[in-house]
């Protein structure tokens, strides 16, 4: 689904090159739940970025459901970006002038979707967030965990082959939280390849494995430690 | 997805209603300022009869010489002929249609006792003036020829002087009693009223005539003329037979000449006539003659002014800088809405999505720009109505023509002055969502 291979990602300016990315090699097959951590200025977000096609990276490979995005122009990357991937931010990033309804609508208008096929897709994608009783409120009406339910009906609604979340807990309280990372294990299960940046081991635990990442480099792949107990378990 | 856009752009003007009302403000300020100009200019620059304008030829003769010349144009020649003259041409008949004229009036003498006596202001001229000028008749018709040979009186009246006298019936055939003479109707015109009043510039955005005698009538009736007479300083001998024979020029002189080929011929019969008059001893100088169609006679008698022109380029660097005010405007609020672009483009939507939906944006704004701006071009004209003469603020009116420009000015100019804010708009980089978290 997604695979990453020598990848590098460097800055310049006039006197310093600094590289975000660094030899960064990474596969992540189709169905995969995969946890991305890592210190802060690690590289994770740039991880994301360069995965999500916001961002171009320096050197290296990168494929997308086979697709090889180097060289590809903005349409090509926003076409991409808008029929595979799914994002979920750490800060919901809705709208704050379209309500619920019209924010999951947003990428169905330029994947150019039917007025009818764009219902159809939104009232979908809020029942399986549980919300289909706040579709006209506004962001500002609801709470943080039902405003990140509303991202990811968003995320959700354009049926994309990857869901990437940066943080998506990160401004949510304890319970919210877990309800949040309830409903991504739901879609997973259901099938969707989802890759997690996050700085919370307890979160990453929950994934499929943990990819761990330092100075833009992958120093460690491992199998989150719940998972290797349920795999016990099973043996 | 233009649809979408437009409701897109009147969420984001509801938005931040404050910048909104500027901006608005600023292009209806400018397109309010620049419509008023354009408006009064229009009116004067329009052609008052466009589909004969290049047929159409004004008449000029020299008759006075280089020595007693008061032309502002430079080339000795009288905007009026001498009846001397206007007579010559009439009896030379080169034109498909010519017409001496001038403008003359009477006292109009109702038959019911009850009504006072009104001055009416009259065209005395000849039969070949309503086709010449596409005059057309409600009831009726021009004199014929030989009621103008026999210097019949008759009369032809406007639709005006119909509704005034005879309450808007037909009124061919009844008699009006002008300065004593009881003249016979013939015809009631329809409504007639070219701007500026080409044929007689004496009197450029004056009402057209309320009736029109027979020429030769009128000078056997010794109708005074209501118009502008020079004289320079020979009057001639004292009485009618005396102004008649003087070289007082009085008379618009104008004749219907369809082709460049019979212009080129009316030339060469009017230089002869002059070269016949030199060589007479009436005149002491070369044949000095002009022929010039509606167009190049209106530019001639400067009919817009300079200081016109002037104002209108005034009025649209004013429309200018407003405009750059507005762009500076748009620019501010569509970097106070890089966030939302942000998304948008993290979403899916590529630059020329975005760019389409800020230029629709900015349309919007140019529309309602433009209804502010037609609003204070009425009001722009109401107020120079106040500060013009009559005849010029019956010019002053917006038509839907006008309605249309400021409309369309205000939609183009603003998405144009929006262009560079939508262009930055189109370069925020979805990254930057990402990581301004």
């Amino acid at each position: 689904m997604l695979k990453m291979t020598h990848l590098s990602k460097a800055y310049r300016t006039e006197v310093v090159e600094t590289y975000a990315l660094r030899d960064f090699s990474m596969d992540v097959g189709e169905g995969e739940f995969v946890a991305v951590t890592g210190p802060s200025g690690s590289g994770k977000t740039t991880f994301l970025s360069i995965a999500g096609l916001l961002e171009e990276f320096s050197g290296g490979e990168y494929q997308l459901d086979g697709a090889n995005v180097r060289g590809l122009n903005d349409d090509q990357r926003s076409k991409l970006r808008n029929e595979k991937i799914g994002f979920i931010f750490q800060a919901f990033n809705l709208i704050a002038d379209l309500n619920v309804l019209d924010n999951i609508d947003v990428p169905l208008r330029y994947r150019g979707f039917d007025a009818a096929e764009r219902r159809r897709r939104t009232q979908e994608a809020l029942r399986r967030v549980g919300l289909p009783a706040r579709s006209r409120h506004y962001p500002a009406e609801l709470s943080g965990g039902q405003q990140q339910r509303v991202a990811i009906a968003r995320a959700l609604a354009g049926s994309p082959r990857l869901l990437l979340a940066d943080e998506p807990t990160g401004n949510l309280d304890t319970q919210m939280a877990r309800g949040v990372m309830d409903l991504l294990e739901e879609l997973h299960r259901d099938g969707a390849t989802i890759v997690m940046v996050t700085h919370d081991p307890e979160l990453a635990v929950r994934a499929d494995r943990e990819v761990h990442i330092v100075d833009g480099q992958v120093v460690e792949l491992s199998v989150p430690s719940r998972r290797i107990a349920a795999a016990s378990i099973t043996t | 997805m233009f649809n979408y856009y437009m409701a897109l752009a009147v969420l984001s003007l509801k938005r931040n209603v404050v910048l909104t009302v500027l901006m608005i403000a600023a292009v209806g300020v400018g397109i309010g300022a620049s419509m008023t100009m354009l408006t009064v200019f229009r009116a004067m620059a329009k052609d008052p009869i466009p589909n004969k304008s290049y047929e159409l030829f004004a008449v000029q003769i020299d008759n006075w010489g280089p020595r007693k010349s008061f032309s502002s144009n430079g080339d000795n020649l009288s905007e009026q002929v001498s009846y001397t003259d206007a007579m010559a041409l009439m009896s030379i008949r080169a034109a498909k249609r010519q017409s001496a004229m001038y403008a003359t009036g009477a006292a109009l003498t109702p038959e019911d006792p009850e009504r006072r006596p009104f001055r009416v202001h009259a065209r005395a001229t000849y039969a070949d003036f309503f086709p010449m000028f596409s005059v057309r008749f409600r009831f009726g018709a021009s004199w014929t020829a030989a009621e103008e040979a026999e210097r019949s009186e008759v009369v032809v009246i406007a639709r005006e002087l119909n509704d005034k006298v005879f309450a808007g019936a037909n009124s061919v055939g009844k008699t009006l009693n002008l300065d004593g003479h009881p003249f016979r109707v013939v015809g009631v015109m329809e409504h007639w009223e070219p701007i500026p009043k080409f044929y007689d510039l004496n009197d450029m955005y004056g009402k057209s005539e309320e009736m029109f005698v027979p020429f030769g009538r009128a000078i056997e009736n010794q109708m005074p003329s209501w118009g502008n007479t020079n004289c320079h300083d020979d009057i001639g001998a004292p009485g009618w037979d005396g102004h008649l024979r003087s070289e007082c020029v009085w008379l618009q002189f104008w004749a219907e000449l369809p082709t460049a080929a019979d212009a080129e011929h009316y030339r060469s019969v009017l230089n002869n006539y002059a070269a016949d008059q030199q060589r007479s001893g009436r005149f002491h100088w070369p044949p000095n003659t002009r022929v010039r169609d509606v167009r190049e006679w209106l530019t001639y008698q400067h009919v817009v002014s300079n200081e016109a022109r002037i104002l209108v380029l005034v009025s649209f660097s004013f429309l200018l800088v407003c405009l750059l005010n507005a762009m500076g405007l748009m620019l501010a609020k569509t970097m106070g809405r890089a966030g939302d672009i942000g998304i948008r483009r993290a979403l899916g939507a590529n630059r020329r999505a975005i760019f389409s939906q800020c230029l629709i944006e900015a349309g919007v704004v140019g529309l309602a720009g433009g209804c502010l701006g037609l609003a204070l071009t009425a009001l722009g004209l109401v107020g120079l109505r106040s500060l013009l003469s009559e005849s010029v603020s019956r010019l002053t009116h917006l038509s839907i023509s006008e309605v249309a420009i400021a409309l369309i000015l205000s939609i183009v100019a603003t998405t144009l002055a929006g262009l560079y804010p939508t262009w930055r708009a189109a370069q925020v980089q979805p990254v930057w969502q990402l990581k301004a978290q």
